[in-house]
Parts: structure tokens; sequence; C-alpha cells
């Protein structure tokens, strides 16, 4: 049952919307409206702007001032409201279910339920018998048989999300927001969510659905939009909207539109004949990765494709040895290394730039010149005192060779620019001599100057005869900067393309990747469409 | 947008107040201390005070050393009071097998309580403070039962280490000296000193830089024991006396102190040895102050508790930007 | 607990793959047997596990001593108990929303101090006096770690220096020792006794009956596992965190302030020198209880039982005499350790499962 523009009164709308932190418009001027009844999927890549908006709409950011009149402006049950914390939005009747379900592990289910609204009896003392009664219905309600005595942790997390359901249901929420709540669920789990969407529907409860899992889209949202670089792109009715328009409508490309080569700084293909010196296989790690095999050669950059949440990064840290893998082998240069060790995996030569660069990757509060010397100081002190002389020379040459530009090597990382960050990251691998580099999104969040400058170096060092597997969701960056693209979905390769094969539109079919669309001429060797019910069913890996 | 730039700039230069002040706080403390003594205590300025102060501020320079490094590894070492005074127990046990095997077994015992320590932060996962408090009570408790109260140390050798000197210049003075230079030294020079700085600073960065993290944390805590363990031997020389019920008591929380009063934040990823011994120097001066005022210890305790606060809140400052 | 930084604590971090999956729908609640008995005996290790050490722990003792099971024996240790317990009470409290709390040494030496100055101006004010203090010493910690957001063990080390400063000002740098005159009704509070059975075992009772009832049964009780258990999450919905958190420590301050006000009644007297390492006695007693050192998991009755076991097990080392009384430290220590790795190990555990 879609619902029309004509239908049902909007209940929570947002006119003209932005946000701006420092250096970054988030949100520009989004348009957002969710009606009654209506289940209304929120959907864009990384940097999108997704999350700003909803942090926005729950009163965990506070949106810029309206810049015009009635621009800026939330419109919440006919009237102008704004939220200064996620509670009060709460109390308002928006309740927002989050990934990791955010309620209290070690209570128990009912307490979890009625924390902070308690039944009392006499004496202000808590009728746990009632509460225990009420819990346990309002999860009957909801098609949930459980012991609401249980510490929630004891119990699922397809539970444990029908409990945090529940709880916004009893306190009268009118808009449920839902962060990807399928993303760590059991098939089974999965159904029984979405019969509980159905249901809130029924009731007339507003429901913001965001996800990366288009197939679940189309099955139970009625309205679609679309956010990119901060902007609306598209709203309309789910049914009828074309799967691939959808993702182009994502990535910002048109099919057919395609445009002249050197956009990018990326030179072309590069030398691939040799043997590999990455090869991963059958990597499985649980509800992320369902036996993903590639394979790198030296010389070449092999591009990892896929939306957001198809289990790029993680393939990539399980290479690293960041993410220990349940099954499946990494073999470097024809050695095969031990899973689930970082040192291990950068002993055989392999380095990983992190998604998370700020996290993950720099160490802030160090020196430039220390952050390039971290992963290599074994190798660069002598009966573990540091060679300071060794150190200049390395980070003079490495700085000189991926023009950092920092006021000097003593100048903190946490300074820098994000360009400049990436390339001293860069510089502490370059400086193992590693024999593969996985490049987890190099170029987000930098610069238009500073990408151009870090895609001529990631080609600089393919031609060196580095093995260079690049993330990125960049399509353009990812088809212009790889000779070969291994396409990911829900934690499997779905499709490998190469050579003459490496364009948009094959590109964009495999990512939306409905089988029908998958051309019959994917090379055998390539496990097409992993049936991912094999190993995500769970239960034999305990 | 005049008023807000006016702000801004308000702000900016409150916080860069703010910050040459928790970096250098520490040295204007001990200068305004220093002026302040030597205008209106009478017989501050004499060879003899200067060399008293600084006898007394070694052992708990040594200390706040090994603690610098466990606040920098963002973790902390509970029980070095307890390791001192292990220390002095061993020391007075041994000490019938000549004073270097004394002392040898001393610092062992260090090193083997930081190791246990180590090992329950590093590879147990424990949290630090839990896993040196219960430390701190067992080390204390083993210290008596290997000697049960107050025993004389009757050894010349040991007795001369405490109260001689070399051109005026107290062997305690020089090994707390030395011993903060070796820190000093190992922190910047050594790739353990890096390691420790980046797993303080970033630990998932570091482990994704493939840094030997429970390694270099077992080794810290290693350090903080040892160094805990030579203060103890040193306090016992200067004493001539082993004392495991009264020694090393509440020196958790000086170290603590003076590693806070000195500029290395709580979160860990910074070492600051020179801060670390003024701080240890100033809270020496504010206790010696007061005592020469003729204000009672109650007043000195009550002082060091506000300046713990006060370096704590303006470190967590820092720590917000 | 990190030191200094405040990030989002979650100790149990996010409910990772966990075994039984259990089908949202309901289908089957049989539990598959390997897992769920593993997780029984991991939760029953956890909740009895130091009763069963205390039963085991006073039977050895009854056979081995002719003068353990004696009344005498008995009466003292009930007695000396009693104050530890009014102490853990109120760090079982704190240790459940998953900070700690080392002033409560200092605040009950400084209680009995008060307590005894105050008993010349009346039993009410030898009373009110030290609960009002060590309260408002206790709402001061909790102001600086909820508002200002400082970590706990700093602030309360430093507490714990500074209520010994005032101890120490208030008796003359420790050089006077305050009376209780025998006679007032405050002395009784300490000596007397009812149905044989001493005044301070009577109101510890009370106490914990009260602490158990507030705990488990009203919304402060849920707010403070609530806390400990996910702070943000408590945050999300609705928890007031900072109000609890300083609610604990104020709650723990006059734990503390009041066992020190009824130690004095009993010793009759002020003495300046108790009460150093009675904070690392209560925290043990309180983790050997059963509580999460982590925070979001405990109960008051396991406090009351790790007490008794580490009064046992000092009683028995007095017992044998030749052993200096030094060995309890080492014991409660080496329990403390082995009981924290094991809640650390059986957490990790129960996660991985």
């Amino acid at each position: 049952m879609p619902a029309h523009p004509a239908g049902p009164a909007a209940v929570l709308s947002a006119a003209g919307l932005s946000k701006t932190f420092p250096g970054v418009r988030a949100l520009d001027g989004v348009d957002f409206t969710v009606r009654a009844g209506e289940v209304h999927a929120l959907i864009g890549e990384n940097g999108a702007g997704k999350s700003t908006l909803i942090k926005v709409l729950t009163g965990v950011y506070r949106p810029d001032p309206p810049a015009a009149p009635g621009a800026g402006v939330l419109t919440y049950d006919g009237s102008e409201v704004e939220f200064a914390t996620p509670l009060e939005a709460q109390h308002a009747g928006i309740s927002t279910i989050y990934q990791e379900v955010d309620l209290v592990p070690l209570m128990s289910v009912a307490r979890n339920l009625f924390l902070g609204w308690e039944p009392r009896g006499r004496l202000g003392l808590i009728d746990f018998r009632r509460m225990h009664r009420e819990a346990d219905a309002a999860l009957r309600d909801l098609g949930v048989r459980v012991d609401v005595r249980r510490p929630l942790r004891e119990l699922g997390v397809g539970v444990q999300q029908m409990v945090a359901l529940a709880r916004a249901v009893s306190v009268d929420a009118r808009v449920v927001v839902m962060d990807e709540p399928t993303s760590s669920l059991e098939p089974r789990e999965v159904v029984t969510l979405f019969g509980v969407i159905r249901m809130l529907r029924e009731r007339g409860i507003a429901v913001i659905y965001v996800s990366h899992r288009l197939d679940e889209l189309y099955e139970v949202c009625d309205t679609v939009t679309v956010l990119r670089d901060g902007r609306s792109v598209h709203t309309g009715p789910i049914a009828g909207l074309d799967r691939l328009r959808l993702v182009s409508l994502m990535l910002g490309r048109e099919l057919g539109d395609v445009r002249d080569q050197g956009l990018t700084r990326f030179s072309g293909s590069h030398d691939t004949a040799a043997e590999p010196v990455l090869r991963a296989e059958e990597l499985t790690v649980r509800h992320q990765l369902h036996g993903v095999s590639l394979t790198v050669r030296p010389g070449e950059v092999v591009g990892l494709g896929g939306l957001l949440g198809s289990g790029r990064s993680e393939t990539a840290k399980a290479i690293a040895g960041a993410l220990p893998p349940d099954s499946g082998r990494v073999v470097v240069a024809g050695v095969p290394v031990r899973t689930g060790s970082t040192p291990a995996a950068i002993r055989a030569g392999v380095s990983l730039l992190p998604e998370d660069r700020k996290a993950e990757g720099i160490v802030p509060g160090l020196s430039v010149r220390e952050n390039i010397a971290l992963a290599a100081l074994p190798g660069l002190s002598r009966f573990g005192l540091v060679d300071e002389a060794r150190i200049d020379r390395v980070v003079a040459t490495f700085m000189k060779r991926l023009r950092i530009k920092a006021s000097g090597p003593h100048q903190k990382v946490g300074e820098l620019s994000g360009g400049n960050q990436q390339k001293v990251l860069l510089a502490r691998w370059l400086a193992m001599n590693p024999k593969v580099l996985l490049l987890d999104e190099p170029t987000r969040g930098i610069d238009v100057g500073a990408k151009a400058e870090v895609q001529k170096l990631i080609d600089e060092l393919a031609d060196d005869g580095l093995g260079v597997l690049l993330i990125s969701s960049d399509m353009e960056e990812l088809i212009e900067g790889s000779d070969r693209v291994v396409v990911l979905k829900d934690g499997a390769v779905v499709e490998e393309l190469a050579g003459d094969a490496v364009t948009e539109d094959r590109l964009l079919r495999a990512v939306a990747a409905m089988p029908a669309d998958v051309p019959a001429d994917v090379p055998a060797d390539v496990p097409v469409d992993v049936p991912a019910v094999r190993t995500a069913s769970g239960g034999d890996d305990d | 947008m005049t008023d807000i730039d006016v702000g801004g700039r308000v702000r900016v230069d409150r916080d860069r107040l703010l910050r040459i002040l928790q970096d250098h706080g520490v040295h204007l403390g001990v200068a305004v201390l220093l002026l302040v003594n030597i205008a209106f205590t009478p017989h501050f300025v004499s060879a003899e005070n200067f060399r008293t102060q600084a006898v007394q501020v070694a052992p708990v320079m040594i200390v706040a050393l090994g603690m610098a490094l466990a606040i920098g590894s963002e973790g902390v070492d509970l029980s070095v009071g307890s390791v001192m005074a292990l220390s002095t127990s061993l020391l007075s046990l041994y000490l019938g097998y000549g004073m270097w095997i004394a002392l040898i077994v001393a610092v062992l015992g260090g090193v083997a309580v930081g190791m246990a320590g180590g090992a329950l932060v590093a590879f147990v996962g424990v949290q630090p403070i839990v896993a040196t408090l219960a430390l701190m009570v067992a080390g204390r408790g083993l210290a008596l039962v290997l000697l049960p109260q107050l025993k004389d140390v009757r050894d010349p050798t040991m007795a001369s280490l405490g109260s001689g000197d070399v051109l005026g210049v107290p062997y305690l003075v020089l090994i707390a000296a030395a011993l903060a230079l070796l820190v000093a030294f190992v922190v910047r020079r050594t790739t353990f000193g890096r390691q420790l700085l980046a797993i303080g600073d970033s630990r998932p960065a570091a482990r994704l830089a493939g840094l030997p993290v429970r390694r270099v944390l077992v080794l810290v805590y290693v350090c903080s024991g040892a160094l805990a363990a030579i203060a103890g031997v040193l306090a016992t020389a200067r004493l001539t006396a082993s004392d495991p019920t009264s020694l090393g008591h509440l020196m958790e929380l000086s170290a603590i102190t003076a590693v806070v009063v000195g500029g290395t934040p709580l979160s860990g990823g910074r070492v600051r040895v020179g801060g670390t011994v003024a701080g240890a120097v100033l809270i020496q001066l504010l206790t010696a102050t007061l005592i020469k005022h003729d204000l009672p210890p109650s007043w000195t305790q009550i002082a060091q508790a506000v300046v713990i606060i006060l370096a704590v809140y303006a470190a967590r400052e820092r720590g917000r930007r | 607990m990190t030191v200094g930084t405040h990030s989002p604590r979650s100790p149990l971090g996010p409910p990772g793959p966990r075994s039984p999956v259990r089908p949202a729908d309901g289908g089957t609640d049989a539990d598959p047997p390997g897992p769920a008995r593993a997780e029984r005996v991991s939760a029953f290790a956890q909740q009895h596990g130091a009763l069963v050490t205390l039963v085991v722990a006073v039977l050895a003792a009854w056979l081995s001593f002719d003068t353990f099971m004696t009344t005498d024996n008995m009466q003292n240790m009930a007695v000396s108990s009693a104050f530890l317990a009014v102490v853990a009470l109120g760090t079982t409290f704190v240790i459940v929303t998953g900070g700690i709390d080392l002033s409560v040494g200092s605040l009950f030496a400084l209680g009995g101090v008060l307590a005894a100055w105050g008993s010349r101006y009346g039993s009410a004010v030898a009373l009110l006096l030290p609960l009002a203090v060590c309260g408002l010493v206790g709402f001061v910690n909790g102001l600086l770690i909820s508002r200002s957001r400082l970590a706990p063990f700093i602030v309360t080390l430093a507490a714990m220096l500074g209520a010994r400063g005032i101890l120490l000002a208030v008796t003359d740098e420790g050089s006077r020792t305050y009376l209780v005159d025998e006679d007032s009704f405050f002395a009784t509070l300490g000596q007397g006794k009812v149905l044989g059975v001493g005044a301070p075992v009577w109101i510890t009772v009370g106490l914990f009956v009260a602490g158990a009832v507030v705990l488990r049964r009203s919304r402060f009780g849920q707010y403070v596992y609530a806390v400990g258990g996910n702070e943000d999450a408590a945050a999300l919905m609705g928890v007031p965190v900072a109000r609890t958190k300083t609610a604990v420590y104020t709650l723990s301050g006059l734990c503390a302030g009041l066992a020190g006000a009824l130690n004095a009644a009993w010793l009759v007297s002020g003495v300046t020198i108790l009460g150093s390492g009675m904070e690392l006695e209560a925290i043990s007693a309180v983790v050997i209880g059963g509580t999460l050192l982590s925070g979001g998991f405990g109960f008051l009755s396991g406090s009351l039982v790790g007490v008794l076991l580490l009064k046992v097990i000092q009683n028995v080392i007095n017992q044998i005499g030749s052993l200096d009384s030094a060995y309890q430290q080492v014991v409660s220590g080496g329990f403390l350790a082995v009981v924290v790795v094991a809640q650390t190990w059986l957490g990790r555990r129960r996660r991985v499962l």
C-alpha cells in the first residue's frame, strides 16, 4: 500500500534543512517529509548526509539556523519544533532504533522495556508482576515470545531490536527511525522484523528506514528519498522505480553518461601478466563475508566495488589481519599468511590504509616524522635505540616523494589536512617496502587537488610493481584507477570486471545486481551470485 | 558578525592562555613558590635546606617517572606504594647476603609485581586501575608478611648510599637525576618509547600499524614496578630502616599528582619527563612552604588534594578540544 | 575504564554474535544444552561462588579451631563485620554504576572522629555531624565526576587525601582522641545489645534490607543499573545520568560516615588512625560478592557475603596465631585479582559464546 502524496498528513517534515560542520556542509537544503503509516526509505552512499539527517531529525544535532524564512525548519505534527536533545525528540514521539541496539544488555528484557516508567505499586516500589505481564504482552503484540526476565544480552540481536521497537511503540512513538536494522540479523529474524514494520504501518506510525540492502527496500518500503552530497536528489514511491535507476541516483552517475577519461589522474592500465602477489581464498566472516576470493598481481590495481555495507572494508581488514576470518586463506607471494594477525600480515608485506583515517590510521598527537616511522621502527633502530639519522633520511625521502605539505617533520599529524594525513599514512607503509597495498577510500574527505595527487601516487606505486587493492565509493576513481574490478554484494563476490569490461555501465549493473541484470558472459571462474544463505544461516560456526 | 568575531578571538586567546598554562604552569608554579619562599621563609636559601628538599623529593620523583610511563600508555599504576614496601622488605631480608644481592632481589620484586600487573592489563584485559589495585593490596600484605615490623638497616654501605654525596650533591639526587635522564632517553630515543606513545595516543591505530601492543604494555608496568622498587631501596637507605607498614603509603597519589601537574594528560599519548620532575618538585615545595610557615600537615594534605583536582580539571579542558 | 578519557563506555561491548540463536518469533524455547549450561555455570559462579566459599571457610574453621564457633568470637566477628559492611553498602552502589570510590576509608575515619567530637553536644549531633560532612564530601565527589566528568579514581583519591587532612585538622594533627560518654544514647548504638546481638549488627541488617529494596525495587535502583550497564543508552532512554551518579557518591559518603560513627560509638572514642586501606577492603568485598567492576551488575547480598568472607579469613589467620595479620591483605589482594580475572574471562566467554 504505497502512500500517496494526497494521503495521510505529514508527521515530520524538514524544509530546506542545512547542517554545516567546520569545513563541511553535510546537509545542503534538504527537503524531507514522512507521513503517518508510511515506510520511508532513506538511502545514499557514505557522506551523502543520511546519518546527519537522521541525527538532526532525532535531536542529536541541531540544524543550522534558518537562512531564509521557512527554510531550515523542522515541522512535527503541524508545528515548528526544535529538539535540543535526543530525549526531547523521544518524548515528542520520535524514537530511533540504532544499528547497535542502544539498550542496557545486563538488564532484563522487561526492565529495559520499562526503564524510567516502571509500573509502581504501594510505597512507590516497582510492581514487577505487572511489569513482566505488560512487557510480555507488549512483545507478544509484536509477535515475539520470550522470557522477559532474562538479561537482554542473552538474547539474539533480533529480539533485542524487537525490545527496542516495543519500547518505542510503548512510549507512543509516532515516528520510528531504523538505522540499518537488518545488518546483523538472521534471515528468519528479518522476516519477523518486516512483519512488525508492516504492523507499525497499519497502526499509522511513520517509519524511516535506512538500509543499504536494495532488496529490503523494495520489500518493505513505500517511498524512497535518495541523498547525495548533502542534497536530496530524488523522492518518490519506490514501486516502479527501476533498481538501476536507483543505484545511479545514489552514485550520481547516469547510464551512458560516461565522461571522457582524464578527469582523474589515473593513467590507465598496468602490466598484469605476472603471478599474483596476493591471493585471498574463500574469506568468510560471520554476518559479514561469505567466501570472498580475489587475486592481485604485482603492478596491478584491483578495484573493489559495491555499495556501502557490501563487505569491501571487511575484505580489506580480513586480508590485513585486522578482522579474524572464520575460514579462508590469505596467500602473499606464494606464502600463506597467518590470518587474524596484523603483525603477521605486515611482515608478509600487506599494508592497509584504513577507511577511518582519524580513528584507526593516524596517531594524531605524534608528529609527521613519528607517524611515518611508526610501523618501520624496528627496522630503523639498532638494539632498540632509534636511529634518528636514518629516520630523518626516510622521512625526508617520503615527504618529498609524496609531496607531504607540513610545516616540517615535527608538526603534529592531527593538525594536517586530510590529504596530507593520508599521504603520511601512505608513507608509513611505503617505508615498510610492502608488496601489497590495501587502500580503503584513500581519497575520501580530502580536497580535489590532494585527491588528484593521491590518485597519481597510487598509479606510480603500481608502476613500481606494487599490488594495489583499491576501495572507493567514487565510481570514476574506481573505473579509471583499476585494471580489474571485483564487485561485492552482501559480503560475496558477484562479479569481476576486467579490461574493456571495466565500464560504468557494467559496474552499475553489477552493483545493482538484480540477478537478471548480471550479464551471461561473466568469466567462468568467478563465483557469481554466491547464495548468501549458505553461510549466513549461522549456527554452524558457534 | 563582528560580535561573533570578537567572541571567537577572545576564545582563541583564552585557549592559548590555557595551553600555555598547561604546558608551563608547573614551571611557573615552581618559580613562584621559590620566589615566595626566598622572600618570606627564613633560612630557605641555604645549601642545607636545598639538600634536604632534594633528598626528600628524590623517591617521589623516581616513582613518578614510572607512573608517567603508565599514564602515557593510557593506564595507571596504583601498586607503586606497595612495591616500595615490598622492596624495602626484600632488601632487609636479603641484606645478609650482601648489599648488591639484596638490591637486585628488591628490584626484581618490583619487576615481578609490574609483570603481573602488565599481564593482567595486556593479556587478560583488566582495567589498569583494577589490576594494579589488587596488586596494591596484595603487595603491601606480602611486604608485611615478609617483614612484619620496622627493622633498622645497619649496613654501612646502605647508610652511605642514603646520606653520602659527591661534591655536596647527595647520591639520592644524582640517582634520581640519572633515572630521569634515562627515562627521558627511553621515551625519546627508543622504539619502546615511540611505540608506548603511539599506543597511548591511539590504540586502534597502533594495533593496525602492527605494533606489539601487549609486549609494550607489559614492559610499561615492569618499568613502573622497577622504578618504584628502586625508590623503595633509596628511601630505605635514607631512613636507615625498613618500614613496610608506612613506606610508600599514598605514594601512588603523590606520583599521579606529580605526573598530572607536570602536564602529562591522563588520556595518554604523551609523557613529559621534565614536567613530571618539576611536578614532584612543586609538590615538595608546596609541602615545605606550608610546613616552614608552621601550617600543620592537615593543610598540606588538603592543599595537595586541591592541586590534584585543579590539575585534572585543567587537563580535562585540553581533552575536550 | 580508560583513565581520564570518558569515551562512551559499554563494558560488555555490543552484543556480538551469541550462541543460542533464538528465533525472534518464539519457535522453540528449549535451550540448546552446551552453551546454555556454560552460561548457567558462569552465572552461578558469579552469584553464589562467594557464598559457597564462605560456607566452606566457616566449616573448615569450625572443624579446625575450637575457639572459632564460640559465642564471643561470633559476636566479635559480627560487630567488626558490621562497619565494613556499611561501607561496602555504599561502595556497591558506586561500583554498580561503573565507578569507584577510594575515599571511603578516610571518610570512615573522619566520620568516627567527628562523631566522637560531636557527642559532647548530644547524640543527635554525634550522629548527624559525620553524616553531613561525609555526605557533603561524597556529594562534591559526585559533582566533579558527573558534571565535570573527571575520572572517578582520581577525584576520590584526592578526596581521600582531603578527608584525611580534615581529620588531622579536627584532631590537632592527630594528637587528640575524643571520647564518647559511655552512658549516652549514642554509645548504646555501638555498645548496646538486642537479643544478645550487638546493635551495630542490627543497624547493618536494617540498612542492607533497605538498600536492597532501593536497589532492586525502586526506580532509582533501576537507574543505577542502567547507568552502569550502558551509560549512553541510559541517557537516551531518559535516565538522569548525572543525578544518579551524584547520588551514589553521596550515598557512599553517607555510608562511610555512618559506619565511622557507629564504630566510634562501639569504641567509645574517635580513633584517628582507623580506616586506612578500608576502601580496598570494601572494594574487594563487593567484587568478591559478584558485583562487576565494569558496572551494571551486582547485588547487596553478595557484598555482605564478601564482607563476611574477608572477616572469616581474617579471623582464621588470627586464630592460627603464628601467622601475621598481613596475610589477610595478601589473601584479599589475591582474591581480588582472581575474581577480577575470572570476571573478565567469564564476561569475554559469554560474549564469544
